[in-house]
C-alpha cells in the first residue's frame, strides 16, 4: 500500500490565548511513500514529524492537503476506518491488560464481516507475538516486561491486524544503546518479512540511516531533503541536512570563493571552476581529509584519537565554526603527534559549498552527475 | 547533641495535640469498650455509684429491641442503593465531561456546589419539593394548596400525585425521596475524584484504543474502568463508611422524628439510634449506645475489609 | 501477513460524512446529558432562592410560578426574627474562628514535630494516630458526652470549641506538604543558627500556605455545617449552632408549612457557604479530593 501526502499542512492554534501566533507544525508537504518501503521521519524535536506521522494514522487531521493510501482519499476517515497500526514512544501498553489480552485487543474491535472466531484470533495473536519474539511472555503483565519486551509487545499490538501502514512514534527512544542497536535490526527484520509499508519517525540520524530504504529531513515543519540514506549523505541539499546527518558531524568553515579557487583563511584549498566569487560556508565531511604535506589546507594539530583502523585527527583552524576540526584518516598515516600543524589534502566530493545567506547547496559543474538522483524537497530552501 | 535536645522539643511541640487526643479520642475508645460490656450502664446511675456486672447483656437488648434492628435496615438498605447509583452515575458524569471541550470547567463547579452546602438545610429544601402543603394530608378530609413542585411536574406529565413524605406516605416513596437527596449530595465527591483520576490517565492509551477502532462503550468498559479501578474502589469504600454512618441527610428532609410525622421513627439509622440512647429520646442508655456503636464499627471494619479483599482481586495494578 | 483490511473506494465518501453525523449526534447528546444533570443539581438551589422570594399566597397557589410575581424579601426579614439567626449566626462564626485558629496552631506544631524532628517512638505514634481515623467518630461521641457532662461543660462554648479541636486526619495532610519541603533548608537554617520555631515560621509555614488554608476553609465550614456534636451538648439559646438552631426553628417537616419564611431562612444559612465556595473553590477543591472528609 503506497501512502501518498499532498501539499499537507497542519496549523495547530496558539496556546496562549493573548497571543495569536499560530504554530505551523507542517507546511505543505508533499511525499509518495512506495509500498512495502521502511521510511524514516528525520529531523530535530519541533520539525513536525510526530505531527505528520499522527496525521498519516489519522488522529490529528490536517488543516489543509490530502493523504492517500494507495487510491483511496482517507484524508475524512477516523483512525480505525484507515487500518493503521501505531507503536507509541512510551508503548501506551494497557497496564491492566497482560500480553496476551493487549495483543488480542485490536482484534476483538472487529465488527460485521471482519469478525474473527476466538480461535483465529487466538492464532493471529500468535503469529504476531512469534513474529516478534514474544511468545513465551503471553502470560505476563507490562510492568514485568523490561523495555525492549514492553517494545515488541507494541508492535506485535499493532501488527496483529494486520494493517496497511505501520507507524512507529520514535521506537528505539525509551531502550538502551545496547538494546537499540538490536531492536533496530529487528524492526528491520519484521518490516522485510511482512512487507507493510510502515513509516517511523526519529531524531536519531544513525538510526534512521542504518535501516530505511528512504530518508526524509524536516526542519520547523518544512521538508528539507527526501532521499536514499546515503544519497542525502553524499549530496546534501543545504546546510542544515549536510550539518544533521553524519558521525562524526560535517566541519563547517567559512570561505572565500575568488577566481575559481576555493579559500579557506588564507589558504586555497581546492578548485572549484565555474562558481562565481562570493563568500560561502564550507562543509567537510570527517572522511574527505588526506594527509598530505604538499596539501593546500594547514590547521593547527591538537590531538590524536587512534581507533585502529583509522585514526581521528582533532586540529583547529580560525575559520572553523565547529569547535574543532575533526578528521577521519588512515591510521597507515604516520603523523608526528608533537608538530605544531598539519596539512591536508581535500577529496572534492566530500566537499560541500553553501551559500552564505540562504544557505543552499551550491553545486560545482564538473560534479552535476551527483545531482541526478536526489529529489530536493519542493518548499526546502 | 541536636538529637538529644530535640527530644523534648519535639514532645513539647506534640503535647497540646497529644493531650487533648488522650482525653477524647484514646480514653474514649477504652471507655467505650468498657461500657458496652457494662451491663445496664447508664451515665446516671453510674454517678449515682451503681456497680455494673460485664457481660453482653447490652448486645442483646440492642439487637432484639426492634428499634436498631429497623435502623440498621434502613441503613443497609440506603446503602445498597445510594452507593451503587452514585458511583455509576459519576462515573458517567465524569467520563463524559472529560470528552468535551467548552462549558467543561463551568460544569465541573456546578456539579461541585452540593459539596459546600449544609445537607440540613438543603434537606430543607428537598422536603419543600415534595412536600405536599396542607392540612390532613393522607387523610380523607385533606386540604391541599400545593402538591409541591415534583408532583406538580408529575402531574405536568400526566401522572398522578404521589404522597412522597407526609403522613401515610409509603415507605418506599420516603426511601426514595432519601435516595434521590443522598445521591445529589454524594455525586459531587465522587465526580471531583473521579475526573481527577481520568485528567492523569495517559492519553495514548486512548490514542492507541481509536487506532484500534475500540467502540466508546469498549474503550469505557475495557480501559477507562479498570484503569480508573483504584479510584473506583476508594470511592466505593469511603461511600460504604458515609453510608453506614447515615444520619443528617434523613434529619434534613423529615427532621428528628426520623419518620413522617405519622409514623417517626420509622427511617431510623444506626447512628441515629445510637445518639437516641446517647441523649436524646432514651437517655441513660450508654450502654446501649456503646455497645450499637461497636456493633456499628464492626459492620463498617467488615464491609472495608470485604471490600478492599474485593477490589484487591479486581483492582488491576 | 499480506491479507489487508480494504475499504472499497466508493465507500469512502459515504463512511467519511457517516463519520462526521455520528460524531455531530454523539457530541449534542453528551451536551444534552450534562446539561440536564446540571439542571437537576441546580435546581433545589434555585428552587430555594425563588420560594424565599414568594409570598406565602403565591407558594401555595395550584399553579406552581417559576419566577416570584413580587419579589417579596419581608421573608427573610421573618427569618431572621422566628430563627433567631442573628444569635446562631454569632455563636457559629465565634466557635467556627476560636477553634479554627487554635485547631490550625495545634495542627501545625505536631506535623512539624512529625515532619521535621527526630524522636524516639515517632513512627509507632504516628501509626497509631492514623489508626484512630478507621474509628468512627460516634464512637468517641458517647465517652465525650459523659465527660463534658461531668466537666460541667455542657452549654458553653468550650464544648463547642475543645474535644474536637485535634484533627489527626489534618496533622497528616500538614505533615505531607512539610515533607515535601526540602530537608537542606532545615539544615541550611541549622547551620545559620536559625530556633526551629523562628524557621517554622519563617520557611515552613509559608511554603505549605495553600494546605493550611484548604485545612482553615474545611475546618470553618465544619463548624458551619456541625450538627450532631452541638445539638448534644449546647442546646440552650445563648450556645445554639446555626445547623441545628435552624433544623430546630423548623420542625414542621411536612403538612401546612410556612415554607417562604423556611426557604428564606435555610438562604441565608447556605449563601455565607456559597461566597466562601466562590472565592475559595480552588483551594476547596484541592483539599477534598485529597481528604473525602465533609467538613
Amino acid at each position: 500500500m503506497k501512502v501518498v501526502l499532498q501539499n499537507i499542512t497542519k496549523i495547530f492554534p496558539s496556546r496562549n490565548k493573548k497571543s495569536n501566533e499560530e504554530v505551523v507544525a507542517v507546511n505543505d508537504f508533499t511525499f509518495e511513500i512506495p509500498d512495502g518501503k521502511l521510511i524514516g521521519l528525520l529531523g530535530p524535536s519541533g520539525c513536525g514529524k510526530s505531527t505528520t506521522l499522527y496525521m498519516i494514522s489519522g488522529l490529528l487531521a490536517p488543516t489543509s492537503g490530502q493523504i492517500f493510501f494507495g487510491e483511496d482519499d482517507v484524508t475524512q476517515l477516523t483512525p480505525e476506518n484507515r487500518g493503521v497500526g501505531l507503536v507509541f514512544q512510551n508503548y501506551a501498553l494497557y497496564p491492566h491488560m497482560t500480553v496476551k489480552q493487549n495483543i488480542l485487543f485490536p482484534l476483538q474491535n472487529f465488527k460485521g464481516e471482519a469478525k474473527l472466531s476466538k480461535e483465529e484470533m487466538l492464532e493471529r495473536a500468535f503469529q504476531a507475538a512469534k513474529l516478534v519474539q514474544i511468545d513465551e511472555l503471553l502470560e505476563r503483565k507490562p510492568n514485568e516486561l523490561s523495555g525492549g519486551q514492553q517494545q515488541r509487545v507494541a508492535i506485535a499490538r499493532a501488527l496483529v491486524k494486520m494493517p496497511r501502514v505501520l507507524l512507529l512514534d520514535e521506537p528505539l527512544s525509551n531502550l538502551d544503546a545496547r538494546l537499540r542497536l538490536q531492536t533496530r535490526e529487528e524492526i528491520r527484520r519484521i518490516q522485510r518479512e511482512t512487507k507493510i509499508t510502515t513509516v517511523f519517525v526519529t531524531h536519531d540520524q544513525e538510526e534512521a540511516m542504518s535501516i530505511s530504504d528512504m530518508i526524509v529531513v524536516m526542519k520547523l515543519g518544512v521538508v528539507q531533503q527526501i532521499g536514499q540514506p546515503q544519497e542525502v549523505y553524499d549530496n546534501p541539499c543545504n546546510l542544515f541536512v549536510a550539518k544533521f546527518l553524519g558521525t562524526p558531524p560535517i566541519n563547517v568553515f567559512t570561505g572565500t570563493v575568488k577566481g575559481g579557487k576555493l579559500y579557506i583563511g588564507e589558504d586555497a584549498v581546492m578548485d572549484v571552476n565555474g562558481v562565481e566569487d562570493q563568500e560561502v560556508y564550507v562543509g567537510i565531511r570527517p572522511e574527505g581529509f588526506i594527509v598530505d604535506a604538499k596539501g593546500g589546507f594547514k590547521c593547527k594539530l591538537s590531538n590524536l584519537e587512534v581507533m585502529g583502523r583509522d585514526v581521528s585527527v582533532v586540529s583547529y583552524n580560525d575559520a572553523s565554526l565547529n569547535p574543532v576540526v575533526r578528521s577521519i584518516v588512515d591510521a597507515d598515516n604516520k603523523i608526528d603527534r608533537d608538530s605544531e600543524f598539519i596539512t591536508f589534502a581535500l577529496k572534492p566530493h566530500k566537499v560541500f559549498l553553501f551559500n552564505k545567506e540562504t544557505e543552499a547547496r551550491i553545486y560545482l559543474e564538473n560534479k552535476s552527475e551527483n545531482k541526478k538522483e536526489t529529489k530536493k524537497a519542493k518548499g526546502g530552501k | 547533641m541536636v538529637e538529644s535536645k530535640q527530644h523534648w522539643k519535639a514532645w513539647l511541640y506534640l503535647s497540646p495535640a497529644i493531650i487533648l487526643l488522650l482525653v477524647f479520642t484514646v480514653y474514649p475508645i477504652v471507655n467505650t469498650l468498657y461500657m458496652a460490656f457494662a451491663n445496664g450502664y447508664g451515665m446516671m446511675s453510674a454517678a449515682g455509684g451503681q456497680k455494673f456486672e460485664f457481660g453482653i447483656e447490652n448486645f442483646k437488648k440492642v439487637l432484639e429491641w426492634g428499634g436498631f434492628l429497623t435502623a440498621m435496615k434502613n441503613t443497609l438498605l440506603l446503602c445498597i442503593l445510594t452507593v451503587p447509583i452514585s458511583t455509576i452515575l459519576a462515573l458517567l458524569i465524569a467520563v463524559i465531561l472529560n470528552s468535551i471541550g467548552p462549558l467543561r470547567r463551568v460544569l465541573q463547579t456546578i456539579y461541585f456546589l452540593p459539596y459546600v452546602t449544609n445537607s440540613i438545610a438543603i434537606g430543607m429544601v428537598f422536603a419543600a419539593m415534595f412536600n405536599i402543603t396542607g392540612s390532613f394530608i393522607g387523610t380523607e378530609n385533606e386540604i391541599v394548596y400545593t402538591s409541591g413542585i415534583i408532583n406538580n411536574i408529575i402531574e405536568f406529565f400526566g401522572g398522578t400525585k404521589v404522597n412522597w413524605i407526609n403522613p401515610g406516605s409509603s415507605y418506599w416513596a420516603n426511601i426514595f425521596v432519601l435516595v434521590i437527596y443522598i445521591v445529589w449530595n454524594a455525586l459531587p465527591f465522587k465526580i471531583l475524584i473521579l475526573l481527577g483520576g481520568l485528567q492523569s490517565v495517559n492519553k495514548q492509551y486512548y490514542d492507541a484504543a481509536k487506532i484500534d477502532g475500540t467502540g466508546k462503550f469498549r474503550t469505557l468498559t475495557r480501559i477507562t474502568v479498570p484503569l480508573l479501578s483504584p479510584l473506583i474502589a476508594y470511592i466505593v469504600i469511603t461511600g460504604f463508611i458515609g453510608g453506614f454512618k447515615e444520619y443528617s441527610n434523613v434529619v434534613g428532609i423529615f427532621g428528628e422524628s426520623m419518620g413522617p410525622a405519622a409514623d417517626p421513627g420509622r427511617l431510623n439509622t444506626m447512628v441515629g439510634y445510637i445518639y437516641d440512647n446517647v441523649a436524646g429520646k432514651l437517655p441513660n442508655n450508654q450502654g446501649k449506645a456503646a455497645a450499637a456503636a461497636l456493633i456499628l464499627f464492626v459492620i463498617i471494619l467488615a464491609v472495608t475489609l470485604i471490600n478492599l479483599w474485593v477490589s484487591k482481586k479486581k483492582v488491576h495494578y | 501477513m499480506a491479507k489487508e483490511i480494504t475499504v472499497k473506494q466508493t465507500n469512502i465518501g459515504m463512511l467519511a460524512s457517516r463519520q462526521k453525523f455520528w460524531g455531530v449526534v454523539s457530541m449534542t447528546l453528551r451536551y444534552v446529558f450534562l446539561i440536564l444533570v446540571a439542571v437537576t443539581v441546580l435546581f433545589p438551589f434555585y428552587w430555594m432562592i425563588i420560594s424565599s422570594l414568594k409570598t406565602l399566597d403565591e407558594y401555595r397557589s395550584a399553579v406552581p410560578t417559576f419566577w416570584p410575581q413580587t419579589l417579596d424579601f419581608k421573608n427573610y426579614a421573618e427569618a431572621f426574627e422566628v430563627a433567631n439567626l442573628g444569635r446562631l449566626f454569632f455563636n457559629t462564626v465565634y466557635v467556627g474562628v476560636v477553634s479554627t485558629i487554635l485547631s490550625i496552631v495545634v495542627t501545625i506544631l505536631s506535623a512539624f514535630a512529625f515532619a521535621r524532628l527526630e524522636f524516639k517512638g515517632k513512627n509507632v505514634l504516628f501509626a497509631g494516630l492514623l489508626a484512630t481515623m478507621m474509628i468512627p467518630g460516634e464512637l468517641f461521641t458517647i465517652t465525650n458526652y459523659i465527660t463534658v457532662a461531668k466537666l460541667e461543660w455542657l452549654n458553653t462554648y468550650i464544648v463547642l470549641i475543645v474535644p474536637f479541636l485535634v484533627s489527626v486526619f489534618y496533622i497528616y495532610l500538614l505533615r505531607q506538604s512539610f515533607l515535601q519541603i526540602p530537608n537542606e533548608l532545615y539544615l541550611a537554617a541549622k547551620v545559620d543558627g536559625t530556633s526551629d520555631l523562628k524557621y517554622l515560621i519563617k520557611v515552613m509555614i509559608p511554603l505549605a500556605l495553600p494546605t493550611i488554608i484548604s485545612i482553615t476553609i474545611l475546618k470553618m465550614m465544619g463548624a458551619w455545617n456541625s450538627y450532631m456534636w452541638p445539638r448534644l451538648v449546647a442546646n440552650d439559646e445563648a450556645h445554639t449552632l446555626i445547623t441545628y438552631g435552624l433544623r430546630n426553628a423548623f420542625t414542621d417537616a411536612s403538612g401546612e408549612v410556612d415554607y417562604p419564611v423556611q426557604m428564606a431562612a435555610v438562604a441565608l444559612v447556605s449563601i455565607p457557604l456559597f461566597l466562601v465556595f466562590i472565592f475559595f473553590r480552588k483551594y476547596i477543591m484541592k483539599g477534598v479530593s485529597r481528604s473525602g472528609i465533609k467538613g
